[in-house]
């Protein structure tokens, strides 16, 4: 199966991107390196080609509770214009995938999904669809991404349009904004631990917009520092820190899970499964020596308590961390634990995995 | 790229320095760039046994682990502890910032890898 491309793909070719499959899209994994792309979000600002995320927009008189009953987190509050980050769970309540819901109206909304899952979610929520008055459109393949993010990001985008920027508060959005004349949905939202906009155009324009930002002196960035990015501020990426395998609960994400709100997909198991107390914990490790990376095993009392579910030498706070879902009755701060490494079993203490704090304009 | 004559060259990007019976080991300037910074160096210790063929060490960039497989039969002699400090001179120096020292079990084992020349049209090849 040949891989897709973006409509970024000519600039990434230009830009000398290293090029790998994600998802089904080639897509640049570094320009200059994964440590200075890192480093130029954190301390200015970056560019960063996400069109592969899937786009589905829901509309009809009952888009508002059709959405409620699909995610966990409490659609009911959104205003207008209003971004929520949620999950929607399987009736056993593990994870389909996480997802954005952007309110627009209360008859319409726009969700953000995972590449990898856009098939899978789609069918989801058609199945889900059908005892509700609602359209629902996959309007992935005509929808580009750009995420502009780091310190200056307000700074950068601020010449290119004519609103004042400071107006799209945090999780909020602006519809029809006008970039340089150029039609776009702009939020303040991201995946890296810091301020910046998510920027969703039409395909024929998107490479015109990136162009732009990169004549300014934006770096562009790949996916290997998306990953390190998003990993310190500890959000987790599907089909690691969360699945159809893990529970959000685990996962450490029950603040995007309101089991005392509407019903919801998924809400009864997760009811049940907190009155029994979750069985694994998320937890954050910090590593004596090496790299704990994914997969491998994490050790106590001989026996094996869990898995690296990410893990790097982090560009910030430059020691060796690692995310890892464990047996939660070792999960108390403080404790040592083992890594399997290879051959050598290295020592290993459970830290906050706030490793790093993000830098959002709240 | 860079490419230091009087040397060995493997088709996995490792240079040899080959004085009497023991070699220098490392890896070149091409597969430092290709593997992007590095953030870990895991070494053999001193006395281990190398066999031809085997991984003996473990470069570790921000991205992923590379297995670095030994290139001849031999005993380990030295290791750089220096990398374990700074695994980025790897990436500042490649040629400078040697691995191990073996003591070569076979000298013979030597003959099939390429000189400079060699090696700098085998990278070509690979771009």
């Amino acid at each position: 199966m040949s891989l897709k491309h973006t409509p970024i793909y000519e600039a990434h070719m230009s830009a000398k991107g290293q090029m790998v499959d994600f998802a089904g899209y080639e897509l640049p994994i570094q320009y200059i390196g994964i440590t200075e792309e890192h480093e130029a979000v954190r301390n200015k600002v970056g560019l960063f080609d996400v069109s592969h995320m899937g786009e589905v927009e829901v509309k009809g008189p009952q888009a508002l509770d059709f959405v409620q009953n699909l995610v966990s987190n409490n659609v009911k509050k959104l205003v207008d214009n209003q971004v929520l980050y949620t999950v929607m769970c399987y009736e056993n309540g593990t994870v389909v995938d996480d997802l954005l819901v952007y309110r627009f109206t209360n008859d319409y909304f726009y969700l953000v999904i995972n590449a990898a899952n856009v098939d899978k979610d789609y069918e989801w929520m058609t199945k889900q669809a059908e005892n509700f008055d609602v359209d629902l459109s996959n309007i992935s393949n005509q929808v580009a991404q750009l995420a502009l993010q780091g310190p200056l990001a307000q700074e950068v985008l601020q010449e290119m349009v004519d609103f004042n920027l400071s107006e799209i508060e945090f999780f909020h959005c602006k519809r029809n904004g006008k970039i340089n004349g150029v039609e776009a949905l702009i939020s303040r939202t991201g995946y890296t631990g810091e301020d910046g906009f998510e920027i969703y155009l039409d395909n024929k324009d998107a490479i015109n917009i990136w162009n732009q930002l990169v004549d300014k002196g934006v770096q562009p960035i790949g996916l290997g520092a998306r990953d390190t990015l998003r990993f310190e501020a500890c959000l987790p990426l599907y089909g690691h820190e969360i699945s159809d395998q893990i529970n959000p609960l685990e996962a450490g994400l029950s603040m995007f899970v309101k089991l005392d709100n509407d019903d919801f997909i998924g809400k009864e198991a997760l009811v049940e499964i907190k009155a029994q107390g979750t069985k694994r914990k998320l937890v954050g490790l910090e590593i004596s020596k090496g790299i704990a990376r994914e997969g491998y095993e994490v050790i106590a009392d001989d026996q094996v308590i869990g898995h690296i579910t990410t893990g790097y030498k982090s560009p910030t706070v430059g020691k060796s961390i690692a995310l890892a879902l464990i047996d939660k009755s070792y999960g108390e701060m403080g404790n040592d634990v083992l890594v399997q490494v290879r051959k050598k079993q290295i020592p290993a203490t459970i830290i906050s995995k706030r490793f790093y704090k993000k830098n959002y304009k709240k | 790229m860079k490419v230091l004559e009087n040397l060995k060259y493997t088709k996995e990007h490792e240079w040899l320095k080959v004085e009497g019976n023991t070699a220098t080991f490392g890896i070149t300037d091409y597969a430092q760039n290709m593997l992007g910074g590095i953030v870990y160096v895991e070494l053999p210790d001193e006395d281990d046994e190398l066999e031809k063929g085997e991984n003996f060490a473990v470069i570790e960039s921000v991205k992923a682990a590379t297995d670095i497989i030994a290139p001849v039969d031999g005993t380990v002699l030295e290791v750089n502890e220096d990398l374990d400090d700074s695994p980025e001179n790897m990436n500042e120096d490649a040629f400078g910032a040697w691995m191990v020292k073996i003591e070569l079990s076979d000298a013979s084992q030597l003959d099939e890898f390429m000189d400079a020349e060699a090696y700098k049209v085998f990278c070509e090849k690979e771009e």
